[in-house]
């Protein structure tokens, strides 16, 4: 049964052996001639201003903990997506209304503006 | 060969584990628990639990850890300056004291003992997400519809205490 997941092993083992020898080759066969603009930090082509490390806004805090409920809520559908045909119809209802109840929690984070970007 | 891959996989998630604790900066450590995370879920795999993996994965891997990297993002801290850890002690008496319960607990308990009429057969044949998703929409039907009232406080919870005019 573990035989099944021998393609995700290998992807994985594909995906970290890319990293680590795209890293390695560039180390050994890379040019190295380092500059001032070269070593400076990449800011999307801007001149980088000011530290890294700054405190963020609280925005980008509250954005997290939306997406984890929602992330909680696709969780339960995992489950449900397994027994969907099991459960017909009645299990239809039932994953509806709880979308359903979540769904008003979305509608209220729209319109208290919770997901603008003022 | 499933022996000698559990070993590896252990390594490696105890490794990260003592970088989470090690690292100076606190990104590289949240960095080293995601690499943790994942060796987890592939226990849970192995266990033959895919989602308890996946939830793994989903959310801890991927939820709670960006909430952790916002938290050290938020509290704006720097790179430690190298200070010498105090306490030391104690985490040792207190992770020691743990390990040997543990250990008590997984040699007096048999872990392939059926609960209720689940064993370890019906897993194998009903398969593990089928098992919960049963439990979940049949037996704690309302359980289920009342952890997304649950979710909806939170959701609002959030929103009137992060939304506060400041």
């Amino acid at each position: 049964m573990l035989d099944s997941y021998l393609p995700i092993l290998v992807l994985i083992v594909i995906a970290v052996a890319f990293a680590v020898g795209s890293v390695i080759m560039s180390r050994l066969i890379g040019q190295k001639k380092p500059g001032e603009v070269k070593l400076a930090p990449y800011e999307c082509g801007m001149p980088p201003v000011g530290s890294a490390r700054e405190r963020l806004s609280i925005k980008f805090y509250i954005i997290a903990m939306l997406f984890i409920v929602f992330d909680i809520e696709a969780v339960f559908l995992y489950p449900w997506a397994v027994m969907f045909k099991r459960l017909g119809l009645f299990g239809f209802v039932e994953m509806g209304v709880f979308i359903i109840i979540l769904l008003i929690g979305y509608v209220y984070v729209w319109k208290k503006g919770a997901l603008e970007w003022e | 060969m499933e022996v000698l891959f559990f070993y590896l996989v252990a390594l490696v998630a105890v490794l990260s584990g003592l970088i989470v604790v090690t690292a100076k900066s606190p990104v590289n450590s949240a960095l080293a628990l995601v690499n943790t995370f994942f060796c987890l879920a592939v226990f849970y795999v192995m266990l033959h639990a895919p989602f308890m993996a996946a939830i793994q994965i989903m959310v801890y891997a991927g939820a709670i850890m960006v909430l952790i990297l916002f938290v050290i993002m938020l509290l704006n801290m720097g790179v430690e300056p190298h200070k010498k850890p105090t306490h030391i002690a104690w985490g040792a008496i207190g992770g020691t004291l743990v390990l040997l319960v543990s250990i008590l607990f997984i040699q007096r308990g048999d872990t392939a003992r059926a609960v209720g009429n689940i064993s370890k057969d019906v897993v194998l044949r009903e398969g593990h997400t089928a098992l919960i998703g049963k439990a979940m929409f049949v037996d704690f039907l309302l359980p289920f519809e009342i952890a997304s009232i649950l979710l909806l406080v939170a959701i609002v919870g959030a929103v009137i205490l992060a939304k506060k005019e400041v």
